[in-house]
């Protein structure tokens, strides 16, 4: 727990040094494509007030680089093969770097497997001098308890989400505010640690520095939800290739994260056992032809099922997209009833803003929104990306929601436990300090 | 893990790896890098080049025909036709001034105008004595002249060796024979007296009612002036203002007819006191009519 509280620390300074030098890297290693964005920050536009809006913030880069290629040796977002996803990341970066013209030594990753657990952390301190000061900010998240975690797993975000001041809740800064006791709710979310190891060990094999790690489906929250879904409360349901992670937002803050080990892969893997043609030719073919809703139009649609198989009747099959709809339709109502479970896990009916967004590449099947919307409610919407500066056509789909909210959080970070001085610390110092005053006076 | 391999190296042959191998990665990796690529693009063809011509100079045989092949170079531009001096046009000067500066001149004909340094040779020529000041300059078709305003003499000076001419600001014009050579100037003599030929000049511009009966000035002790008339009658002027002495003087001679009479000299050393110092012969007279002015004197009492 501790070392990896260091290990984050350490990220925060490489990502610190990469401002500096004003390049960054970021890297969505995903089931089925490995993106990443090359951001350059210009030291002129961050000279700007540091608080204003989020919108600011995002003039603060231009994406310079940007490169896709498709992901190898990675199951369930998670690294299964190191050596193939070093390659895939290895042609990645370079080709990024080669549009961007400079060479990038920080990367930001984020990824969505690791099977992500929530935990809600709460913190009570009692607040010396009346005024809240940074200390007891510090001191408060250092009084939250952890709950055992369990052998190797990792905390990947710690956020602290909401103050509370004696009795006034719902303050996102209490620092100034006088009051007597400070409470804090945290928002702790822990991951395999041999998820991370991999990435890290992979992006270490591209001789890269790690300057941060995040969970992809949180990172598709802030990308595809806007602003005031953010404030009232919003699932983001991120549909991926290897799974299909949810997060809920509230205030602001990712509240909760979960996923469900099922994707666009498993669909793909769905068309090509029920066809009986290679898994290439069934991703292209789901998303040239697929759907979720058949209609008659659809019976008299039909689709060529051509193979090199050298048998003449199997290379020259035809299928309907009725057909082809009837594979898809369960798996993806599959997923959807693992999403309803998890939502209702998490409590989600309790929230004020019932808002889903969905997002990523699964979410660009045709009639996603309709069928969705008898599983989990009608406040449904598809979800893309904002929109990032420099950030090239092809990159703007729902697939790279993780991408871009990936760059806003690198320019804009959410505090995190580790970004406050651990207040053991400080004791220590203090009776080091103590014990010289005393040499001081007795001397 | 050999099969895996195998079954790996198959599928490459159909499709090759898109990835850039770990080398290549890196290799391009440090071609980005800013510092390298400076390094590369332009501190390794600067050595290069610096090292080939150190390589090439450092053999000494090398180095000399580079050396001789210049100068060929600069030599045959030089000699060109265009360039060359084949005439000296003197204009200004006597004949016997042409002849001195044809001695002078370090030129030997035909000389390339490169060769020559106009400012120097102007140097060289207004050194000499009779001249004041000389133009230099070239022209074209290969013809140097040389315009030379002449020194006039003021001044003849008598120095213990020589009788020369100068000219009025001091400058040596040439020597004569004797100062019967040229009777219309004034004579100056004494030690010192050449570097102050201007003063002499104001002296003898003052002295102007007296020029017929004026020989000449004579430096006294290095320090003052002496006015030099006929019959050796002096005016001794001072160190300070001897202008005003003078003019007091040519005043006294104008109003008193001094300069007939028979003195030895007028003292003007003292300015404020003026002595007249009379000959033996006129002194006596004079003591001769002071005692009959004082017995007349006296008889008449008596």
């Amino acid at each position: 727990m501790n070392d990896f509280y260091q290990a984050q620390r350490a990220m925060r300074k490489g990502r610190q040094a990469a401002m500096q030098r004003g390049v960054i890297a970021i890297l969505d290693v995903g089931t089925f494509k490995t993106a990443c964005l090359v951001l350059r920050f210009d030291e002129a536009l961050s000279s700007t007030d540091e608080t204003s809006n989020a919108l600011a913030g995002q003039a603060r880069f231009r994406v310079i680089g940007a490169a896709t290629t498709q992901s190898r040796g990675v199951r369930f977002g998670e690294v299964d093969t190191l050596p193939e996803t070093e390659r895939a990341i290895r042609t990645a970066v370079q080709a990024a770097q080669k549009m961007a013209n400079v060479r990038v030594d920080h990367v930001i990753a984020c990824f969505a497997g690791g099977r992500p657990r929530s935990y809600g952390l709460a913190g009570k301190v009692s607040v010396e001098g009346g005024a809240v000061e940074e200390r007891d900010v510090s001191r408060v998240l250092s009084a939250c308890e952890t709950p055992p975690i369990g052998d190797d797993r990792m905390v990947l975000h710690a956020q602290p989400v909401n103050f509370a001041l004696d009795h006034r809740s719902g303050l996102s800064d209490p620092r100034g505010q006088i009051g007597n006791t400070l409470h804090v709710d945290m928002h702790m979310l822990t991951v395999d640690a041999h998820t991370v190891n991999n990435l890290i060990h992979c992006i270490h094999r591209c001789d890269l520095e790690v300057a941060g790690l995040a969970s992809a489906s949180y990172m598709a929250g802030t990308s595809s939800l806007v602003e005031d879904e953010q404030e009232l409360g919003a699932a983001c349901i991120d549909m991926g290739a290897g799974s299909t992670s949810v997060s809920i937002f509230m205030r602001k803050h990712m509240i909760y994260s979960d996923t469900v080990r099922m994707g666009g892969e498993h669909i793909s893997s769905d068309i090509s056992r029920g066809l009986q043609i290679p898994c290439q030719t069934a991703e292209r073919i789901k998303t040239r032809f697929g759907g979720l809703v058949a209609t008659g139009m659809d019976d008299r649609d039909i689709i060529e099922l051509e193979g090199n198989t050298g048998d003449w009747e199997h290379d020259r099959r035809t299928i309907t997209r009725a057909e082809l709809i009837g594979v898809m339709r369960p798996r993806v109502e599959e997923i959807l009833e693992e999403v309803r479970a998890v939502l209702d896990d998490a409590g989600f009916r309790h929230l004020p803003g019932q808002r889903i967004v969905l997002t990523g590449g699964g979410s660009q099947i045709p009639g996603l929104d309709g069928l969705a919307a008898k599983y989990l409610g009608n406040q449904i919407r598809l979800g893309r990306p904002l929109r990032i500066q420099g950030l090239p056509q092809a990159a703007t789909g729902p697939a790279f929601s993780a991408c871009v909210g990936l760059s806003v959080t690198a320019a804009h970070p959410q505090d995190e436990w580790w970004d406050f001085d651990v207040i053991a610390e400080r004791a220590h110092t203090r009776s080091l300090r103590v014990a010289l005053r005393w040499f001081k006076e007795n001397w | 893990m050999r099969a895996l391999n195998f079954l790996r190296r198959t599928a490459m042959a159909a499709m090759p790896d898109p990835a850039p191998s770990r080398w290549r990665y890196r290799v391009q990796r440090l071609w980005l890098t800013p510092l390298f690529r400076a390094m590369v693009r332009t501190g390794l063809p600067i050595c290069l080049l610096g090292g080939s011509v150190l390589w090439y100079v450092a053999d000494t045989a090398r180095l000399e025909g580079l050396i001789d092949q210049a100068t060929e170079v600069r030599r045959a531009v030089e000699e060109r036709p265009e360039f060359m001096i084949t005439l000296v046009s003197i204009d200004g000067a006597s004949d016997e001034l042409s002849l001195d500066i044809q001695e002078v001149l370090p030129i030997d004909l035909p000389v390339s105008q490169f060769a020559l340094d106009l400012n120097e040779l102007k140097q060289l020529l207004e050194e000499l004595g009779p001249i004041q000041s000389a133009d230099v300059r070239i022209k074209p078709g290969g013809l140097l002249t040389i315009d030379v305003i002449e020194r006039s003499p003021a001044v003849v000076w008598r120095s213990r060796e020589a009788v020369e001419l100068l000219a009025n600001d001091g400058h040596r014009v040439k020597a004569i024979a004797s100062a019967s050579a040229r009777p219309d100037l004034p004579q100056v003599a004494g030690l010192g007296a050449e570097e102050h030929i201007p003063e002499a000049l104001r002296l003898l511009r003052a002295a102007s009612p007296l020029a017929d009966r004026l020989v000449g000035l004579q430096r006294i002790g290095a320090r003052r002036w002496d006015v030099v008339l006929e019959d050796d009658i002096r005016i001794m002027l001072p160190t300070e203002n001897p202008k005003r002495a003078l003019d007091r003087a040519m005043a006294l001679h104008a109003s008193q007819d001094v300069f007939n009479r028979d003195i030895v000299a007028i003292d003007y050393r003292n300015a404020e006191r003026p002595t007249l110092r009379m000959r033996p012969a006129a002194r006596t007279e004079w003591r001769r009519i002071k005692d009959i002015e004082l017995m007349a004197n006296e008889g008449g009492n008596g």
